[in-house]
């Protein structure tokens, strides 16, 4: 399954509930203002090690880049872009979005 | 002079999810014409509005609207308080931020700062002390 998060961490708790609903193998895509939780040491780190232990992280490059955490992102987030994003979508079998 | 009253913006949302920030900036801008005791105020997810390296030419679409910022000096608008909690919560520290400077008349016109990193506590004596609060 493929978790995609596009609301900020320090706003909602889409994040939160979606790492604590996830099973082991997801897959997890953050977009938006979703992208902040990808940031490396913030408030958010223990929910983002979970979902990193549980499956791989993803971040869209394009809104990593605007808002400027490029630098910031945790060891082990791996940024795609628009055509990673279809990707990562039909590769899973299924897509669940946490608004 | 005593028709001069405190205002004070609240930022408190990320730059470009929602479109409050850049609304933010517009009322800031315009108000600045009307010779105002203005501070802005960047608390909770609002700070990432002022993070260095915003870059919108990866695809995005977005018009990046943070080099705006810089202009606020030239407004009069030098007193953008930054809370220290919410940066930390963020992972960020100050010198993530972008470097918003004014000249100082009272200074021959020396650059300094308009960044003003406040505690939480700090942050409620400020805003006790407004005339007028605008939040976003």
């Amino acid at each position: 399954m493929l978790h995609i998060v596009n609301k900020s961490p320090f706003e909602k708790n889409s994040f939160a509930s979606c790492v604590e609903h996830a099973a082991d193998g997801s897959a997890f895509l953050l977009i938006e203002d979703g992208v902040y939780a990808a940031i490396k040491g913030s408030s958010v780190a223990d929910a983002l090690g979970k979902a990193m232990a549980m499956g791989k992280v993803y971040a869209l490059k394009s809104d990593v880049a605007s808002r400027g955490i490029q630098a910031k992102l945790a060891d082990g987030i791996e940024q795609v872009d628009y055509a990673g994003f279809v990707d990562l979508v039909t590769t899973n079998d299924r897509v669940q979005s946490w608004l | 002079m005593s028709d001069i009253k405190k205002f004070l913006y609240v930022n408190r949302r990320a730059p470009y999810g929602t479109i409050y920030a850049l609304e933010s900036l517009e009322v800031v801008l315009i108000g600045a014409a009307f010779d105002q005791d203005v501070s802005l105020l960047f608390t909770d997810d609002g700070v990432f509005q002022i993070k260095k390296d915003q870059d919108t030419n990866q695809g995005s679409g977005f018009k990046n609207f943070s080099s705006t910022y810089k202009a606020l000096g030239d407004y009069d608008v030098n007193k953008l308080y930054v809370e220290k909690e919410s940066l930390e919560e963020r992972g960020l520290t100050v010198d993530d931020l972008m470097e918003l400077t004014y000249e100082d008349e009272d200074d021959d016109w020396a650059e300094k700062s308009s960044i003003r990193l406040v505690s939480r506590a700090e942050v409620k004596a400020l805003m006790e002390e407004q005339d007028v609060i605008l939040s976003f």
